[in-house]
């Protein structure tokens, strides 16, 4: 039988849930390191046992820890313990949490600053990795989305980490400004239909698509419409929260951005808005049902500064119809004085027959539905706040 | 022998437990410590100082002998004491909460 194992990054560790595919009986492994804040974790999709984890920490800066054995054990994949830190000719060695902008005078020198909150130019500044994306056919190739905004990758199992300067340098880079969270890349989407072509969204500048893994990129923002930047229809200014696509139909994307919930049939070239009967188009978590591509869920969410679900009630909405008619999903689920807000790398689906849908939320709840959304249960509640989830099948 | 006592989040990243003990070539100073640190726990770059800048981790801060010495010059030399093993030198993470 298949098993499930579901990574979930929390405020002070890193957890690691798991259950056989009937997913009725959970064990709860963790904290891994307990008092980092875990960003995101996620696995190879061609070797399980290969995770790749964010941990952060104001004082200590970044690191990234890599697994061989599916979680039980964790390095950081650089110079060893005792190693030398340089080559016998005097290079330095590898720095696993080293990310440094590229200034390459030929590829990096204008990408010096990016605009601050009072319009003024400041400096790009690194402070953690918001995601990782491990590559689709190679274990040791990820691709890291940073704040302040910029993609990185790696082809050594995480030992080096190289900026794709494409993105912040493909001409509006000096336009981006931080939202509330900052200037961070947190969605990473690899088309498995056409090789080479991948998405970022950051907050809060925009979506880009590149059709040369990653070396090229440009705005795809036809569609979109923010009331609250100074040009509701800009090519850059949009709070894009998520975006989701299914693997069997990648020119299909669907996104919560900070306001609307929207759709695109057309690989980012124009979207349009399906938020429909929703009690609030508001929300941060969009991902599409493993087999059923016009089928997705959202986690509507009241703002702008309150972020806890309308009504106190906690409810899934699923769309059968990708977008625009939306039903509640609330068995299992609070129906009142619920509280908690669920962010953006917060939810996944795993690949079982029924489709299992997975959320973690603020409140440290981490709640399954091996139905496809019909009935919902915790699989603990107690857990630090919950900054990403992501599930695996092996 | 320098003793160096690293934040319970670095003695864990590093995998050592209470002090850690390093031979530092030269003039005893907080630069060469944490050059002599870093080579032998290379999983503590970029954690203590800046990858780049090589600046101090806001953080951060350097005591020994019961003085506070974050913000002199890395390349000052610490004390005999220091230098003879008598006193550890002490990064300290800022208790920053409340």
């Amino acid at each position: 039988m298949s098993r499930v194992r579901v990574l979930v990054g929390t405020h002070k560790g890193a957890f690691i849930l798991s259950s056989d595919g009937k997913r009725k009986q959970w064990k709860v492994d963790g904290p891994y390191f307990a008092g980092w804040e875990i960003y995101h974790m996620k696995g190879s999709p061609v070797d399980p046992n290969r995770i790749y984890a964010s941990q952060t920490s104001g004082w200590f800066g970044q690191i990234i820890q890599r697994s061989n054995d599916g979680g039980a054990t964790w390095e950081q994949p650089g110079t060893g313990p005792g190693e030398p830190t340089t080559t016998p000719d005097g290079m330095p060695k590898a720095e696993s949490n080293k990310f440094v902008y590229d200034t390459d005078s030929r590829t990096g020198k204008p990408l010096t600053t990016h605009q601050w909150y009072d319009g003024t130019q400041h400096p790009w500044e690194f402070k953690r990795v918001w995601h990782l994306e491990p590559s689709l056919t190679d274990p040791d190739m990820v691709f890291a989305g940073v704040e302040d905004a910029a993609l990185f990758s790696t082809t050594d199992g995480g030992k080096n980490w190289h900026e794709l300067a494409g993105l912040r340098g493909h001409g509006t880079g000096p336009q981006w400004m931080p939202g509330a969270g900052g200037l961070g890349l947190h969605t990473i989407l690899l088309d498995r239909k056409n090789p080479g072509r991948m998405y970022g969204a950051i907050s809060s500048a925009g979506v880009f698509r590149s059709d040369d893994t990653g070396v090229s990129w440009r705005p795809v923002s036809k569609g979109l419409r923010s009331p609250y930047i100074p040009d509701p229809n800009a090519e850059i200014g949009h709070c894009i929260h998520r975006i989701a696509m299914h693997p069997s139909r990648p020119d299909v994307l669907y996104m919560q951005k900070h306001w609307d919930v929207m759709r695109s049939d057309n690989g980012g070239e124009s979207w349009h808005e399906v938020s429909g009967n929703l009690p609030s188009d508001f929300g941060f978590v969009v991902d599409v049902h493993a087999h059923e591509p016009e089928t997705v869920y959202v986690i509507p969410i009241k703002s702008d500064s309150e972020h806890y679900p309308p009504e106190g009630k906690l409810r899934v909405y699923r769309s059968k119809t990708g977008g625009n008619e939306w039903e509640p999903l609330t068995n299992g689920l609070p129906q009142q004085d619920c509280y908690v807000n669920v962010l953006r790398e917060a939810m996944a689906v795993d690949s079982l027959d029924k489709c299992g849908v997975y959320f973690g939320t603020t409140g440290g709840q981490v709640y399954a539905s091996a139905d496809a959304g019909d009935t919902w249960a915790p699989i603990v509640r107690d857990l630090p706040a919950v900054f990403s989830v992501e599930v695996q099948v092996f | 022998m320098v003793r160096v006592t690293l934040p319970y989040h670095l003695r864990t990243l590093a995998r050592v437990g209470g002090e850690v003990q390093l031979e530092v070539a030269g003039s005893v100073t907080p630069r060469a410590i944490l050059e002599a640190l870093e080579t032998a726990y290379p999983m503590l770059k970029g954690t203590i100082r800046e990858h780049v800048t090589l600046q101090r981790r806001p953080f951060l801060r350097f005591f020994a002998c019961g003085e506070d010495l974050s913000l002199e010059s890395p390349e000052t030399p610490l004390p005999e004491s220091v230098a003879l093993g008598n006193e550890p030198f002490m990064i300290i993470g800022a208790i920053s909460g409340g």
